[in-house]
């Protein structure tokens, strides 16, 4: 089991409130996804789940426990740092067993565990090295061993692809989800990218300045953002926001559409006008950015292959059912 | 072509110092050689004349010699073992977050800058001395004898002051390495439930390893020929208690007036550093290789 649920919980350094009362539900089993820009409080929040700070209000429940005073190893949570945190004097054998080792665990059993986990894991070949000798990758396998041969509750993950290749990243990405559906541990990831975020997560948590600005699944998030703060931060490239004329005209002081959501036609009449600022051409997509007059500056998206260039004076037209409305302070009008 | 240009531009260039450094090194080494294998006596100025070998058997056959090794060795090892058990603890405590850290840390640095003959006065006349010290006054305190330090344990005496001296080198070492330990480390232990003492033994003190070994290296080089501290307070004495292989060099030439013997002596003196080097690189030096 591990469900865990936060309760008003806050954290201040001194004045500076860092969580300014954060209330969440983390379903057994769920992967969970704290996704912010840097500052944001998700690496704090995180920490103060694993016990490794002490909350300065609110409480936060473990199946049902409160946990705030208990020291970080009782929880039975264990966790993947960023630098992978590895013991470099000790064999690959030697960190995955040492939280086995500290709980008293006899030599056989954890042995046993350490292969086990090392199995899952393709370390086995591993298993007497050192750290240092260990590639990016590898380094980042120990670490996820050290957390899963503990059988914890929850796996607590602290922007832990951060400092891999792109092309190990998303390789790392596919495994790491892959391992926590296997073996059905709740999970709470913490990352600055919101592609990880995306494709990771069974549950989003979007924050910004200490706040939680929308909890919901991926796709409800990039489908319905419940403001324009989680509007513009989920999704790439960014959405389009239009103030003025075009947003009084739908009641709402904010519109954003977008990129894939915009259609472009060539010299249309109808539609935003523009030029083309920038044309981007991937083969798979074509991004756009266009100079749009008094609307500034737009992006659009094209699946595929569009010949259009720098220069040239295109129309968009936004789809009016994919039309996301806002309020003066940016929350997001439904109907 | 280029590359042989700079070469040799860099070789000229270098030559006064190596050279300079050479000729610093080469000659007392030579001369020592030299005087090693004469008859040569302050007193009996005009007398010199070649004895080969003699000198040495003279002074390995002295049983001062014998005497002064074990007393290095004993001051060496202790000052070792003193330093860095001691500075472990005050390398931890001054790793911790308190207020004043850094005058604290100024304070424990500040016996490294006294000079060693200072050092050893201070603790002669104002700390150990039996009728008017600090350490007779505070026995007396408590109605306890006080102790006559350099008549009753004279060599123990020789090897608290240098371990006063020595000990802010190793704190100040270990605690820049304690600063060096990534705190994410910490946490991971934490968060592996290690206690307090878990983590010291698991974590702190492998990550030590290395500046002990540090400390240790260093510290030997200097503490092998430790001279002013004793020469200030002991003499060496009583009787030879706290000879070491260096006052028995200097005794030889300037008490005795013996260059050839104390040549000889300084030869040996090297031969010993070398091999006491080499043992403390086979066991400890192993640590450095990255």
């Amino acid at each position: 089991m591990g469900q865990i649920t936060l309760q008003g919980v806050q954290k201040s350094f001194g004045p500076v409130h860092i969580i300014k009362g954060a209330d969440l539900d983390i379903a057994d089993g769920s992967f969970v996804v704290f996704v912010g820009p840097s500052g944001c409080g998700k690496t704090t929040l995180l920490r103060l789940i694993a016990g490794l700070g002490d909350v300065s209000g609110g409480k936060i429940l473990i199946d049902g426990k409160n946990v705030v005073d208990t020291p970080p190893a009782k929880r039975g949570l264990s966790m993947v740092f960023q630098s992978y945190a590895l013991y470099p004097h000790m064999s690959v054998r030697g960190n995955i067993g040492f939280g086995l080792k500290m709980a008293g665990l006899p030599k056989e059993e954890i042995n046993r565990k350490v292969e086990a986990a090392a199995a899952t894991l393709n370390l086995t070949s591993y298993l007497d090295r050192k750290p240092r000798e260990l590639s990016g990758g590898q380094r980042q396998r120990v670490a996820i061993g050290r957390a899963i041969v503990r059988e914890p509750k929850a796996f607590l993950f602290d922007e832990p692809l951060s400092n891999l290749d792109a092309a190990l990243r998303v390789q790392m990405r596919i495994e790491v989800t892959r391992l926590q559906k296997q073996l059905g541990t709740t999970a709470i990831y913490v990352t600055h990218d919101q592609v990880e975020a995306m494709t990771m997560a069974d549950k989003i948590v979007v924050l910004n300045g200490g706040k939680i600005e929308q909890y919901g699944s991926p796709l409800e998030l990039y489908e319905r953002p419940a403001n324009l703060f989680v509007a513009g931060f989920i999704g790439s490239p960014k959405m389009n926001f239009v103030t003025g004329e075009n947003a009084l005209q739908r009641g709402a002081a904010t519109i954003g559409v977008r990129p894939e959501h915009l259609k472009i036609e060539r010299d249309g009449a109808s539609g935003w006008q523009g030029t083309i600022a920038v044309a981007e051409h991937l083969g798979s997509d074509t991004f756009l950015y266009v100079d749009a007059g008094a609307l500034g500056m737009l992006t659009a998206r094209y699946i595929g292959e569009l010949s259009l260039h720098a220069g040239d004076r295109v129309s968009l037209m936004p789809d009016p059912a994919r039309i996301h409305r806002f309020d003066e302070s940016g929350n997001a009008l439904r109907g | 072509m280029a590359t042989r240009q700079t070469q040799l531009l860099a070789r000229s260039l270098l030559t006064p110092a190596v050279g300079l450094l050479f000729i610093w090194m080469i000659v007392p080494l030579a001369l020592t050689i030299y005087f090693s294998t004469l008859h040569y006596s302050l007193l009996d100025p005009g007398s010199e004349s070649f004895v080969g070998l003699e000198n040495f058997r003279y002074f390995l056959t002295d049983p001062a010699f014998l005497a002064s090794l074990q007393n290095t060795l004993v001051l060496v090892g202790s000052v070792l073992a003193l330093t860095i058990l001691l500075g472990i603890p005050l390398a931890l405590l001054m790793d911790q977050p308190v207020i004043g850290r850094n005058f604290v840390r100024l304070m424990v640095i500040a016996p490294f800058f006294v000079m060693p003959t200072v050092s050893a006065l201070v603790w002669k006349n104002l700390l150990m001395h039996p009728v008017s010290g600090l350490f007779a006054w505070l026995a007396s305190l408590f109605g306890l004898t006080p102790i006559d330090w350099f008549n009753d344990v004279p060599l123990l005496a020789v090897i608290l002051i240098v371990t006063w001296q020595w000990l802010p080198f190793a704190t100040l070492i270990l605690l820049t390495a304690l600063q060096s330990l990534d705190e994410e480390q910490k946490e991971a232990a934490e968060m592996d439930g290690a206690s307090a003492v878990s983590t010291f033994i698991y974590i702190t003190l492998p990550h030590l390893a290395r500046p002990i070994t540090v400390v240790i290296l260093i510290e030997t080089i200097f503490l092998l020929t430790v001279f002013a501290e004793i020469f200030v307070t002991t003499g060496g004495g009583p009787g030879l208690q706290t000879t070491n292989i260096a006052f028995l060099i200097y005794s030889q030439a300037l008490i005795q007036f013996d260059v050839g013997s104390a040549s000889a002596g300084g030869l040996v003196a090297v031969v010993i550093a070398n091999i006491v080097a080499f043992f403390l690189v086979r066991i400890v030096g192993r640590n450095l290789e990255a």
